[in-house]
This record gives C-alpha cells, structure tokens and sequence, in this order.
C-alpha cells in the first residue's frame, strides 16, 4: 500500500524524522489555513499523486510542473489553484495522469547538497538494506547505471538491527561534515525503527538534504508498506486514499480477487498467479493483448466467477474474454457452472473462449456444451488463446 | 529415488483442525501419504478422524514429534501466526517445515530466515503448493503429498519440477503425465519475496538425485533466483533442463498476485532471465503449454531417455 508525501511527511513527524515545516489542504478555502502553519517567504506546493516525476510533470490544461518553487506565499496560493482538480501527467502516471485532489504546502528549504536514503528488502539476503547516494534529487535508477559507485549499500542483521559501525561507515562514505554526520546518522537510525515499526516495504528520500546550518532534512517522502502486514496496523489502513486506486481493482479487493487492469482488449479470468500472468503471456505470444490480470484464487466459487465476470465487463475495452482455469482440486464443473450462470445473469454478448482442465473436466465441458451459450472451448492453453485471438481480430 | 521426501516419510500437520488443513490433511490420506500427526495448540488428545485413518492431535510439534518419529511438517497456520509455527519446526529439530501459508508480513519472514541460520530444519515455502514425490499406485497414489497440489495427476518417473507458482506447476506436471512422462518430485518454492529454499536449491539436490533425468524450472517476474540457478545448471549439471518464466506481459511496479512477482529493474523482468536461459543452455518453453515438450527437446538433445 502506498501514501502520499504528506502523510509521510506526518508519519515521520511522529518518528522525529527532520523535515520542512508543511501542511496540506484538498480545497482553495483550505489554502489559508495551511499556509499559516507556515514562515513568511519561499514556499514549496507540491501536487499529491502516488507516482513519481511529479516536479517535471505537465498538467492537463499545459500548465508545467506538479512541484512549484515559489517565492511568496501569494505566489504559492496561486500555484496550488491551478494544480489542485487538475489532471498532473508524469512519466510514471501514463497517459491518462491523474487527478490532483490534495496539494502539499512546505516551507522552501536552503539546500547545501543534495543526497538519496532508501530502506528496502534485500532479496538476495532476505534482509533489510540501507541504499544511499551522494547524487540525490535525480532517480536513483539513472545513478545505478551510469555511476554505480556513487550508490553505497548496508545490509541489516535483523537479529541486532542497525550496528553503530554500519551507520558511521555510511556517514562517512557520503562525506558528511562533523556537525552533519551526527544529525544524519540520528536520521539513518529513526528511519530504520520507522521501517521496522510501520511494516514498510520501502522508504525512500529523495532528497535529502543538509542545510548551510548543518540540518538534515527529508525534502520529500516516499513509504509503501507491506500489505500482508496491514492487519496489524489499522492506524496505516487509515491513510489508504482509494481516489488512487482503479475502481474496478477496489471492487475486485473486495471479493479476494487479485485484479490489475491492462490496455488491452482480451480480458482473462485465471486460477493462480503464476497461471493469470502466464495467460497474459499466451495472448500476446498469439498476437492479442491482455485487459488485465486476474486471478480468481486456487478455490474460486462461484460467487467470485460471477463477481470477477462483472469486473471484466466494466471496462470498455474489452472484445473477449478468456477464462483458463486449472482445477486441480477444486471441481471443474462447479466452475462451469457459475460461469454458465454469470454468462446469462450478465447478458454476455462478447466471444467466451474457456478452457477447463483438470478435476471433473468432463462433467464441466459438458455442462458448458449443454448451456445453449455460444462458449467457445479450447483443449489446451496454446488452442484457447489462438481462439480468442481470432475471435476478437 | 526422490527428493526431499518419500512415500515413506511421516508428516505432521499443524493446523489440521481448520478448514484449510483438514481438507487437505484427508485428501493426503487418500493419496496414501503418512499423516502421522496433527497439532493445534489447546487441543491435544483429540483425535482427527477420516475414514479408516485416526490422527492424534498434539499441543505442540515438538510433543508431536517425540510421539510420532515424523521429522517433517507442513503448516496450514493463518498468516499472524504461521512464522512463530516455522520457528516451532525449527526448535524442535524437524528436517523440513514445509508452509503452505499465504499472506505472511514479509519482516515476520526476514525474522524467522534469520533465526534459522546454522539450524538444521529446512523451510519450503511460505505462499507454496508444496511437496509432492508420486508413489505407483493408480492416478500415483502411495506417494508423499505435503500441501494442497492435486495427486492425482502426477505419475511416477523421472523428471523435477521446481515452481514458484502453484496452478503453472500442475500445469507442467499434468503435461508431462498426459506425455506419460513421470515424475520424481515436484517442489513448489512459493511465490513470496523471502522464502525458505530457492531454486538454486531443489536443482542441485535434483542435480544429485540419480533417479532425476531431467528438470523444469518454472520462474516469474521479480528477483534473480531463476538467474542464479541457470548460472549454476551451465556449470554443473549435465541432465536436460526446460524453463519457463512467467509475466513477459507484466508492467512494471505492480505486483502480479505474488507478493514477490513486481518487477523493479531491469534485471528481473521475463525476457532478461530467458535471456540467461538460454545462454545457460535452458530450453526455453515459449508458451506455458509447452513446458514438457521443452523438456522432450532438451532431452532429445542431450540424448536422455525420460521413460
């Protein structure tokens, strides 16, 4: 799960994590109130959208930029009226961008120099490590490729947590000055308890910054948390905005079905992850493109077939459906019919290609052949996803 | 041979008095596999009944073990609870604790790897199908079926799979049989971020296994271990090998049903790591239906009989 910056922003208030004095407002009568939290001068307005490249995004309406420098807080209250009901497009937000419903008013920071912190998982050693650079404020992913010994990393032993020599090694290897080192190892050790306290899965500062007064500041935040961990953290569930979710994948949620929607017009209706992407796959290897990802779980019922059906049917996009389901254990017939019930509560009018294997195949098959609806059947996964390939062409 | 276990091998189940692990508990009885023992804390002394099988209930796995002589457990214990059940294995000694569990907090995961350092227990999983070696009875019944993976389509013979996912390994396994190519044991890793064996893992023990021919390796989007274990194969392991990476079609960012399925660079995408199949001398499946006949060609190859 994600949040937006300023609610990290808050989070790290809560952790006595150093960043610039802030406040957010979702409305124009909001923008006084928030800026008189703030000092007199350069004011920061900042658009809040969960995706990145946000400074050099272009909105809708062509005005440039989700992240303003302004000199006056008259300036900053302008700035943040042509962003907020705006639509900001990024490169990470796609085409469509996304419509601004909060804007982020901070005090604009003197900034000495620029550097990046992140706290992720390690993979390869299944542990927590710490990722810091001296190049901040540009991506991380540019650094890796083009100077990666400018990216130092340190592993952390979950068994002692961070050691005070892995944390004076870091400060170092960034160059940190005396009065600095001391606030940026502080900062090093609070944002790891906040990692571990909050179940993040990531946190990222980018920048971060030391000010000429020896400060160290988090000009921006980003913190996603885990969300097998989210049952133990209802004070984290709180800050879900589900104005950035899709709408169809909040529905999906709600019924245990895993959804993602794609740009293309093939849907799928899958049993298991590894099964769902790799349909995906076979679409596109036949030269078709998938809607969407959707796993219906190893024990779809047929209550979730008929939910998911729905799903599928909201987006415009779609000219077939494509339902592959492994029944290893549950009954395939079963399945058959809740997708011969959902296909006739619905009305379905687009080609159905379904291809069932597996636990009662037969009974299945023969329950779909004996429904009256035009299904199409595929014996293997290759023969479906030529069918429905076709069908929609 | 098999890996990891044998019809022989005697299983506890912890969880066995829920939904989840009850069904699955009989449905091993059925295959014929050893359920020796169940545990769910506060209900030792009873007994779980299923047909003519009667399984004592333990408070604890440790008691389970002492009483049983089982040396392996696979776990069905909710998501809050399922890593201090791992650690359970642990103390107590078991060989391997194989966790079925979807849903574990990943920093629960990072806790219990780290506690299991230098200890002999193995970890399968968590977020897996588990473990299933078939026996030679009908439909490869008499075998050892830890988990919740369909018995029935397996048959017995001489090729691993290894898998992060579990619907695209009986969907490998069902290939093979349909083939009438059998199998020595099929090992699901999971689809988590942080799990107990990798890849890398099942293949050297399948690499040592006189009795495994041949193998496929089903991998997905999402870190490097599919990369980490081709490098290996190129240089160790002369038996033929197939492999499929699912989520060429994934954007990246997102995370695919796995938790561990996201792409987030440029190394763990599909194409990067069939790239390094293929330059490990993998044979590639191009379609998820293709994933024996891979198989068939590597070994056709290599000149390896799989029957």
């Amino acid at each position: 799960m994600n949040i937006h910056e300023y609610q990290a922003k808050a989070l790290f208030e809560k952790f006595g994590l150093p960043a610039p004095k802030g406040a957010p407002a979702t409305s124009p009568a909001g923008f006084d109130a928030a800026l008189a939290v703030l000092p007199e001068g350069p004011t920061m307005v900042k658009s809040q959208i969960h995706a990145g490249g946000r400074g050099k995004g272009t909105f809708k309406d062509g005005f440039k930029g989700g992240v303003k420098y302004c000199r006056t807080k008259a300036e900053a209250r302008e700035a943040a009226g042509r962003m907020l009901g705006n639509t900001l497009v990024t490169a990470q937000t796609g085409p469509g961008g996304r419509k601004v419903q909060t804007v982020y008013f901070t005090a604009a920071s003197d900034i000495k120099k620029e550097y990046y912190l992140a706290i992720l998982l390690d993979r390869a050693s299944s542990r927590p490590v710490i990722v810091a650079s001296t190049e901040g404020g540009v991506e991380i992913e540019k650094v890796a490729h083009e100077s990666p010994e400018k990216i130092v990393r340190t592993v952390i032993d979950p068994a002692y947590g961070v050691a005070d020599f892995q944390v004076r090694d870091l400060v170092t290897r960034l160059g940190f000055n005396a009065a600095e080192g001391k606030n940026a190892a502080r900062f090093i050790r609070t944002l790891v308890s906040l990692y571990g306290a909050t179940d993040a899965s990531m946190v990222e500062i980018n920048p971060l910054i030391t000010t000429p007064s020896g400060e160290v500041l988090a000009l921006d935040a980003k913190v996603s948390f885990d969300d097998n961990a989210l049952f133990r953290h209802p004070e984290i569930v709180a800050l879900r905005d589900l104005n950035e979710e899709d709408p169809k994948e909040i529905e999906a949620s709600r019924h245990a079905l895993n959804y993602i929607a794609l740009d293309g017009s093939i849907a799928c209706l899958v049993n298991g992850a590894g099964l769902a992407m790799s349909t995906m796959d076979i679409i596109k290897h036949y030269g078709g493109n998938p809607a969407n990802f959707l796993d219906v779980g190893g024990g779809a019922s047929k209550d979730q077939v008929s939910a998911a059906f729905k799903i599928i049917l909201g987006d415009a996009a779609v000219r077939g459906i494509f339902v592959n389901i492994f029944g290893g254990i549950m009954d395939c017939n079963v399945i058959a019919t809740g997708i011969v019930e959902a296909v006739r509560e619905l009305g379905l009018k687009l080609p159905l290609v379904v291809r069932l294997e597996g636990n009662n195949v037969a009974a299945g098959k023969a329950t779909l052949a004996a429904s009256g609806l035009t299904i199409v059947s595929g014996d293997t996964m290759a023969d479906a996803a030529r069918k429905i390939v076709a069908l929609v062409a | 041979m098999s890996i990891l276990v044998t019809p022989d091998t005697k299983i506890i189940v912890q969880g066995i008095t829920g939904d989840f692990g009850a069904r699955h508990a009989r449905l091993s009885l059925d295959y014929g596999t050893k359920v020796a023992a169940g545990v769910t804390p506060g209900k030792g002394g009873q007994v779980f009944e299923h047909g003519p099988h009667r399984v004592p209930i333990f408070n604890s796995v440790a008691e389970a073990a002492a009483a049983t002589g089982a040396s392996v457990s696979v776990i069905f214990v909710p998501p809050p609870y399922a890593a201090d059940a791992i650690f359970e294995c642990v103390d107590a000694g078991l060989d391997l604790a194989v966790t079925i569990t979807e849903g574990i907090p990943v920093r629960d995961m990072v806790k219990v790897k780290r506690a299991m350092l230098g200890r002999k227990t193995r970890l399968i999983g968590p977020n897996c199908p588990g473990v299933v070696t078939p026996g030679t009875g009908d439909h490869s019944q008499g075998g050892c079926r830890i988990g919740i993976a369909p018995g029935y389509i397996h048959k017995k013979g001489s090729v691993g799979v290894v898998s992060r996912s579990g619907t695209l390994t009986y969907e490998a396994v069902f290939q093979l049989t349909t083939q009438g190519i059998g199998q020595s044991t099929c090992v699901g890793i999971g689809g988590d971020p942080v799990n107990g064996t990798s890849h890398l893992d099942v293949v050297r023990m399948f690499n040592d296994d006189p009795e495994t021919r041949g193998m496929i390796i089903i991998g997905e989007i999402g870190g490097t271990a599919e990369v980490e274990a081709a490098r290996w194969i190129k240089a160790n392991c002369r038996k033929p090998v197939a492999g499929f990476i699912a989520g060429a079609t994934a954007p990246a960012g997102r995370r695919m049903g796995h938790a561990g399925a996201i792409v987030g660079g440029t190394e763990d995408t599909a194409a990067a790591k069939i790239a390094v199949f293929r330059e490990c001398g993998i044979e590639v499946a191009e379609t998820p239906s293709d994933m024996a006949g891979a198989l068939v060609r590597a070994a056709l190859a290599r000149g390896v009989k799989l029957v």
